[in-house]
């Protein structure tokens, strides 16, 4: 609601000092529509404590200009489909079975979609935010090339990936955000700097920092770079 | 040293002292937000990720299995993960996340399922 006035304005201040209007638009729609979800400043994780982690309602978002490929992003606004299986807190999204914990749908979110034009903007906007130019700077990623079998090997047998992520439809674990869409979803830096050192984009990560070295952190990086150029 | 002056003081106030409550709060919560992924809500070795893991995780619950591992034991695996103990990689190491103080806890609120009938 709040939102359609929003745009509305926009468009009535005409047509001459639109893409400014909407550029400064864009900040206010992900002030007020996104922000009680998403972190657009660092928090201060260190005062906060875990508890931030347990109260947190979607990924962070200020650094999202170090994070995403921008024409995914701006479709993704547009059509959000789900990321991770089991929400951004997945204690709090699932329930015990017989067996096992499983998923309760009723506890995840659908995402709000945007239109073209208001994606367009936004993803202009989330692209400028980018807290961590530091450590995409320090990342020294070149992307290569792996045999599909040696990926999968270092993807699961010898480093347990797979436990929390998938890196096939309906295969691997369900508490971390699918794998196997990540080449391109994100930044190919990006990917090979929260392998190597997820705590320093995350000090709450639910992700284990794994200390792996840089020809480890290639090899898994090259795998999902091989798996997402085979996804449609 | 810490532990046995709290065993100390355990045994002469003849209950179990504030502080080792506060720790077992605090390892419930860090379990909670890290471990129940794998380990499941209940600490049963039953969590959401289950199905995708060739090895199944520890039922903290399991006194039998849980006594045979000395506090050191615990906290090496959670600190250095299963590889660091023989145990299976899919065990992840968690000391580039968590502090000592944070296994510690860890530990004690395991001790806490395994063997004071944290239910
Ligand atoms: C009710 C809370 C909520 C609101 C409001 C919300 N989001 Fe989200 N957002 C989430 C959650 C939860 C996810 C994770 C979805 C998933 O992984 O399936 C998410 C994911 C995202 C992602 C992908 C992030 C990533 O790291 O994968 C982007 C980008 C995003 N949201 C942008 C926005 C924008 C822009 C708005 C405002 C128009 C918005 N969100 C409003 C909860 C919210
Ligand atoms: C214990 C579960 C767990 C394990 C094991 C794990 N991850 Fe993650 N991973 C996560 C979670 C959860 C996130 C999302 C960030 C968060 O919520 O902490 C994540 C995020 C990521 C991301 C960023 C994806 C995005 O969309 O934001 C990549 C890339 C990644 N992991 C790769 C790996 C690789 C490679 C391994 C094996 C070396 C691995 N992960 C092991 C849980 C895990
Ligand atoms: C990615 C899944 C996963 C996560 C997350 C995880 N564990 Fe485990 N854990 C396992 C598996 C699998 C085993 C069994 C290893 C084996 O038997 O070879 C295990 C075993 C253990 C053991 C038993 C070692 C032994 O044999 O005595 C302890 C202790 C333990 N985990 C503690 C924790 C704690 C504490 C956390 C949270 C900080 C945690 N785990 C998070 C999968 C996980």
């Amino acid at each position: 609601m709040k939102q359609g006035i929003l745009w509305a304005a926009l468009i009535l201040v005409g047509l001459g000092s639109a893409p400014v209007a909407l550029a400064a638009g864009a900040e206010e729609l992900v002030r007020t529509e996104c922000a009680a979800c998403h972190a657009l400043e660092r928090p201060d994780y260190e005062a906060l404590g875990i508890q931030e982690r347990i109260d947190r309602k979607g990924p962070p978002l200020y650094y999202a200009g170090n994070k995403f490929q921008p024409e995914w992003l701006e479709s993704w606004l547009q059509n959000p489909t789900r990321l991770r299986p089991a929400g951004i807190f997945p204690a709090a999204a699932v329930k015990e079975s017989e067996e096992f914990d499983v998923i309760d749908p009723d506890k995840l979110i659908e995402h709000p979609a945007l239109t073209a034009e208001q994606a367009s903007e936004v993803a202009t906007y989330l692209m400028s935010l980018r807290h961590h130019d530091d450590l995409i700077a320090a990342n020294t990623y070149e992307p290569g090339t792996i045999a599909k079998r040696m990926g999968q090997l270092n993807f699961s047998k010898f480093n347990g990936c797979d436990a929390c992520h998938s890196d096939e439809p309906g295969y691997g674990g369900l508490s971390g955000p699918e794998l196997y869409t990540a080449w391109q979803r994100l930044q190919p830096a990006f990917i090979a700097s929260f392998i190597a050192d997820p705590v320093a984009w995350d000090p709450h990560t639910l992700m284990p920092k794994s200390g792996l070295n840089e020809g480890a952190v290639a090899r898994l990086t090259n795998y999902l770079k091989l798996i997402g150029e085979e996804q449609p | 040293m810490k532990k046995s002056l709290l065993m100390a003081a355990t045994l002469a106030l003849g209950c179990i002292p504030l502080a080792y409550a506060d720790d077992v709060a605090r390892g419930e919560k860090l379990y909670n937000v890290y471990c129940v992924q794998c380990h499941g809500l209940s600490g049963h070795g039953d969590g959401v990720n289950v199905p995708a893991l060739s090895v199944q995780p520890r039922n903290h619950h399991d006194t039998a299995e849980m006594t045979a591992r000395s506090d050191e034991e615990l906290f090496k695996a959670v600190k250095h993960g299963g590889k660091s103990i023989n145990k299976s990689v899919l065990m992840p190491a968690w000391g580039g996340n968590l502090d000592d103080d944070d296994i510690h806890a860890l530990v004690s609120h395991m001790r806490n399922l395994c063997c004071r009938n944290g239910e």
